[in-house]
């Protein structure tokens, strides 16, 4: 089988608050200071999964990392291959710039019908950063394949796909034909940790890089000229709380002072 | 600018869910002269319906289909898209239904959808939608440039409007339910813990600092102090992940998203993502060791402390008032 795995590379999640601005006049997101930017890291469970399952059949199943973005997003690629995927193909082309989730999926949609033999294709739930959650069911949509999303199981073996779902209020099995994608929740489980001989391996693998040239995209269908969505503005909502640290000598007299505040709030 | 709006609506256990009951409040005040339609599907819907006039839909589209009563998306998608003709904007639920038919309707009419907005609004005749992104550390503000305008709003964003009694409305039938590429092998309910924690007035979470299952004794103790009835249990995703807590008890943007008069956050750091499931509670207060935890800067009151030592007085100090 082919599997492809979609990586998304994205300004680091544990930023703290306090060191995360805006420039308002582009609406993006200022490069905090001493933070690398990482693999998103349910792209990174959903690399996982598509491990597990090459592993489980252990046949010579191809896993092929796909990932859109600038020449900085080869270390998520390089993350993925270590991991244990075999092939990566960097999608890198100023025309991509600026995209929506519909001109991402765009692109990647087309990448993978290049690609020509794939059966399934793992997606993370969401993208930790914009976190809308959609680029899945819109490469799905694509492709006109069928998708299941915010998995916590997925196996794949004899043209079908069975995937467990996570819902509001419990879970669901689902079984479909492949080829399909799948978007993995972090229910999932933990991806692993590569180890030192994988990651020197895989810095020494090629990857492709292609253009919208190479995917006979028309550049007007991509980036910022195919988006639908229109960012309007970007900011930091303003917080007008400012906390009340509850004093006292002893948790039995902090917990009186506290449950004292909120009587007075009439929390009771 | 008049605008015609459908809100993809969903049924608990046959009646008007109350998220579906917001979004038609909401679309009464975008429609400007527009007509707000619903979309019903299930065992119930053609029922429902007269709630659904109540709550400011002027239409509804029904299908009263058993095949409908469990989501399943190429059914529902099929479905939906018939009751599309001259809709300008369609809102749906961020919810397990709307996560998976929003983008997929978006895509099959070459439009776009925003996911997990926390307002709609009418900017002079412009649609446009506001949802947090970066973890919930920005806002962002959108608009579309194609039609209709596609949006997923959290629970509890919007108002009911006060019931039209009496209201009625035209009815039309949607196809029953068609193919389906997608099998449900089954369904299993999650664990239930006590009062739903979207519902409850009172939301106690604990978090990774607990250091152990054992920790949410605790929490759940400060929970029942305050009134089974009236405060529920939540954790963070951290401890749902090392599988201290079920997951049907997640709050943040990856689980639920819970808006309860008062909100005490045990042990739990407050990262943003835990944040955007609980920054719209009324009150949040935090009981931590770290003075520099993230959660101070989002609650009105705070416990510098290990929660081994605050939660046992804490817990007297609450019944003695409750």
């Amino acid at each position: 089988m082919h599997f492809v795995v979609c990586a998304k590379q994205i300004p680091d999640p544990e930023t703290p608050p306090s060191a995360f601005k805006i420039d308002e006049a582009t609406n993006s997101v200022v490069p905090a200071q001493g933070f690398q930017p990482v693999l998103s890291q349910f792209d990174g469970i959903a690399a996982e999964a598509a491990l597990r399952i090459k592993e489980a059949a252990g046949d010579d199943t191809k896993i092929t990392v796909l990932s859109m973005g600038a020449e900085s997003a080869q270390a998520a690629i390089k993350q993925v291959l270590a991991m244990g995927a075999d092939e990566g193909v960097l999608l890198q082309d100023d025309a991509f710039d600026g995209g929506d989730s519909h001109a991402t999926a765009t692109v990647l949609a087309a990448a993978i019908q290049k690609l020509g033999d794939v059966d399934a294709v793992f997606c993370g739930r969401q993208s930790a950063d914009w976190d809308m959650g959609q680029v899945g069911l819109l490469v799905a949509e694509a492709l006109g394949w069928p998708v299941a999303i915010i998995a916590k199981d997925v196996q794949i073996a004899d043209g079908t796909m069975t995937t467990t779902r996570v819902l509001a209020d419990g879970f669901e099995t689902l079984t479909q034909p492949i080829p399909a994608v799948v978007t993995v929740s972090n229910e999932f489980g933990e991806p692993r940790y590569p180890k030192l001989q994988q990651i020197m391996q895989a810095a020494k693998k090629t990857v492709t890089t292609m253009t919208h040239d190479d995917l006979g995209l028309d550049p007007g269908n991509v980036g910022a000229a195919g988006s639908r969505l229109k960012l309007e503005r970007l900011y930091v909502p303003a917080s007008d709380t400012q906390v009340e640290l509850i004093e006292g000598d002893t948790p039995e007299e902090q917990a009186k002072n506290l449950v004292a505040k909120l009587v007075a709030d009439k929390l009771f | 600018m008049a605008r015609n709006i459908l809100v993809v609506g969903e049924l608990v256990e046959g009646a008007l869910s109350p998220t579906t009951a917001e979004l038609l409040g909401q679309s009464t005040r975008l429609v400007d002269g527009g007509s707000v339609a619903v979309s019903l599907m299930g065992s119930g819907a053609s029922g429902a319906a007269s709630s659904a006039f109540e709550a400011g839909a002027d239409k509804a589209f029904t299908n009263d289909d058993s095949s409908y009563d469990q989501y399943n998306s190429d059914h529902w998608v099929n479905a939906v898209e018939a009751a599309l003709d001259g809709v300008d904007a369609v809102l749906v639920a961020q919810s397990s239904v709307g996560r998976d038919i929003a983008p997929r309707l978006a895509a099959r009419q070459n439009t776009a959808a925003a996911m997990d907005c926390i307002n709609v609004t009418d900017d002079s005749g412009t649609l446009k939608v506001t949802r947090p992104a970066y973890g919930g550390n920005a806002l962002a503000e959108y608009s579309f440039a194609a039609s209709p305008a596609v949006a997923t709003v959290r629970a509890k964003a919007f108002e009911v409007i006060e019931p039209r009694s009496g209201a009625s409305g035209a009815t039309v039938e949607l196809p029953a339910a068609g193919e389906s590429r997608t099998t449900i092998q089954g369904r299993e309910l999650a664990e239930a813990v006590g009062l739903s924690i979207t519902e409850a007035p009172v939301v106690v979470s604990g978090g990774r600092g607990l250091g152990g299952p054992e920790g949410f004794e605790q929490v759940e103790a400060l929970a029942a102090a305050f009134g089974t009835s009236r405060a529920a249990v939540g954790s963070s995703r951290a401890a749902c992940d090392l599988g201290w807590y079920p997951v049907s008890q997640q709050v943040g943007l990856t689980g639920k998203v819970v808006t309860p008069d008062l909100y005490v956050a045990v042990a739990i750091s407050g990262a943003s993502q835990h944040m955007a499931g609980c920054s719209g509670s009324k009150m949040i207060i935090a009981i931590n060791k770290d003075p520099d935890a993230n959660i101070f800067q989002n609650s009105k009151y705070g416990i510098v402390g290990d929660y081994k030592a605050v939660l046992p007085a804490l817990i007297e100090a609450v019944k003695a008032v409750s």
